[in-house]
């Protein structure tokens, strides 16, 4: 877990592209005219006090809220009307804040739900076990265990989810996002609720996903410290208002980050 | 002992007619976990529309398939009109809109072909047939002989397929669902559809049986002990429940029946649904919930 601030995250790409995003539900505006760019292969984190619309923008990212104005570029390419399951099509993944796994279903099984996007057989193969089927099937079982292996959950893969700790459920939830290959990855509070210890390997983990798999993450966490020591670049919501946008070094010291999170002198 | 096994045999086999309308809840109750009381009707719209259909001069293999046809527009149609707004919703509003569905499509169907009892004749002979010393209708056989092969195929379908994972995985957590990729609309539309074709072979077989008519909705309450007793989320189950519940049927009414005055055959299957559920709620081949607390 080394910081990067040394490498200009703005010499890269641009990955995903939030163009003056506004968001309401009735009355209350969400977010309002929220511009912010997220680099190819960097970690970034959103971070604000509690209703600044952090989840909310991630759910303008992979398609389950519709912004009232603004366009959402992902790889170069706007999409209009993007639903929750054709942005897992174009490689974006999501955790959410709370867990949503398939409970009543294994580890493994959990993980391959994530490999069926990735599937190159019929369902006419699979289910006669002829043609690609077989070499498919390994193939999935075999990036399944990849996954399972770098999260380290080989000692409950074929545990039953709902019995399993918070903790680990949460990992289950990383492994299956990661399953389908996605280029970005979007993680709500991947660390809610965790001690110190189980903060650490989870950064840690998020690392790993971000070197090893080559994801670029977006990421929701309250923690400063762990946000600091984690992230690439810090995007500061406040009242759906983008308040601060940069390096760590930059955003630690920013005065109106400084005056949302410990209010201003009067 | 012959006897004996004459009456094991034809319980079976009526049991694997049983199977047949249960395996369209499981169905069912896999991609979306709703138990859906609409199965019924789907069965008499089913057999009704090839019926009427072959009465008007329309060949059985093309009425066949456009009973298929009719069966998956109205798939589409529910999984459109009201599966998709009550996403997310308890079970038992899903179970209240079923049972609402069922009325509906009862309505229509008797509003289209008329309410009269239709005979159906598929041309195999009922003509009993000697092996090994039992008696077994042939009607019986060729039913089971269908009902084993089209479990079978879902079976594997269900068993070895994405879709058989994805069925579980939207019947768990739709939401989850979407984010990982799966399609919702097309899996609860494949689902239906699935669901409306057993409907259809269960129809012609029960209305090859019984007679088409408006009674033939409630093969469902048949069904219900068949899934308590195998579990309403197993394929496999349904099969075991269903042979059970045919098979202790027959042997209860023949060698029971006499000590109470007959007629056990009837709510024997109810009686032993409740043992089950007393002893075993979540059926033979049923998950059990798993609760972390």
């Amino acid at each position: 877990m080394t910081s990067q601030e040394q490498t200009p995250p703005f010499a890269r790409q641009a990955l995903l592209s939030l163009d003056r995003i506004s968001l309401s539900f009735g009355g209350v505006q969400a977010i309002s005219d929220i511009s912010f760019d997220v680099h190819r292969g960097e970690i970034c984190a959103l971070i604000g006090p509690n209703g600044a619309g952090k989840s909310s923008l991630l759910n303008v990212i992979n398609g389950v809220y519709r912004p009232q104005q603004g366009t959402v570029r992902f790889d170069g390419t706007q999409s209009h009307r993007m639903r929750p399951h054709d942005a897992a099509h174009r490689g974006i993944a999501r955790t959410f804040q709370n867990i949503a796994l398939f409970r009543r279903m294994s580890v493994l099984d959990n993980v391959l739900t994530g490999r069926n996007l990735h599937r190159g057989s019929t369902w006419v193969e699979q289910t006669f076990r002829v043609g690609r089927a077989q070499r498919d099937e390994a193939r999935q079982r075999r990036y399944a265990e990849v996954v399972i292996e770098a999260l380290d959950l080989q000692r409950v893969r074929h545990s039953v989810v709902g019995t399993l700790s918070y903790g680990v459920q949460k990992r289950v939830e990383l492994a299956r996002a990661l399953a389908t290959e996605p280029r970005l990855l979007l993680l709500d509070e991947p660390m809610a609720g965790m001690n110190a210890d189980e903060k650490r390997a989870m950064a840690g983990f998020i690392v790993d996903a971000n070197e090893q798999f080559g994801v670029t993450v977006v990421l929701i966490e309250h923690d400063i410290g762990v946000v600091m020591d984690l992230s690439d670049h810090i995007v500061v919501l406040d009242y759906g208002k983008k308040i601060a946008d940069g390096i760590p070094a930059e955003v630690r010291v920013d005065p109106a980050v400084l005056a949302a999170y410990l209010g201003t002198r009067h | 002992m012959s006897f004996f096994l004459e009456v094991l045999v034809g319980g079976l086999l009526a049991g694997v007619m049983y199977s047949l309308v249960a395996i369209g809840f499981v169905l069912i109750y896999k991609a979306s976990g709703v138990f859906n009381f609409a199965q019924g009707s789907l069965v008499l719209f089913g057999a009704l529309t090839f019926v009427s259909l072959v009465e008007r001069h329309v060949a059985p293999w093309l009425a066949f398939a456009a009973t298929l046809v009719a069966l998956v527009l109205i798939a589409i149609a529910i999984e459109r009109a009201v599966l998709r707004p009550l996403v997310n919703r308890t079970p038992i509003v899903l179970f209240m809109a079923t049972l609402g569905l069922s009325f509906i499509l009862e309505g229509a169907a008797q509003l289209f072909w008329g309410a009269q009892v239709h005979g159906l004749d598929l041309g195999i002979d009922d003509k009993p047939l000697q092996l090994g010393g039992v008696m077994i209708s042939q009607f019986d056989l060729f039913a089971a002989a269908t009902a084993g092969v089209l479990v079978i195929a879902l079976s594997l379908l269900t068993n070895r397929t994405r879709l058989g994972l994805s069925l579980r995985a939207v019947a768990d957590d739709p939401l989850a669902a979407l984010a990982v990729g799966i399609r919702l609309p097309r899996i609860w539309a494949i689902v239906w559809s699935l669901a409306g074709f057993v409907s259809l072979v269960a129809g012609l077989l029960w209305g090859a049986r019984l007679g088409v008519q408006f009674s033939l909705s409630l093969v469902v309450l048949k069904a219900l002990p068949v899934l308590i007793i195998g579990g309403f989320s197993s394929i496999g189950g349904a099969i075991v429940g269903g042979l059970l519940v045919g098979a202790s049927e027959k042997l209860a009414e023949v060698y029971l029946g006499s000590l109470v005055g007959g007629g056990i055959e009837n709510w024997f299957p109810y009686v032993l649904a409740i043992l089950f559920l007393l002893a075993r709620p979540a059926g033979l081949f049923g998950e059990p919930a798993v609760e972390r607390v």
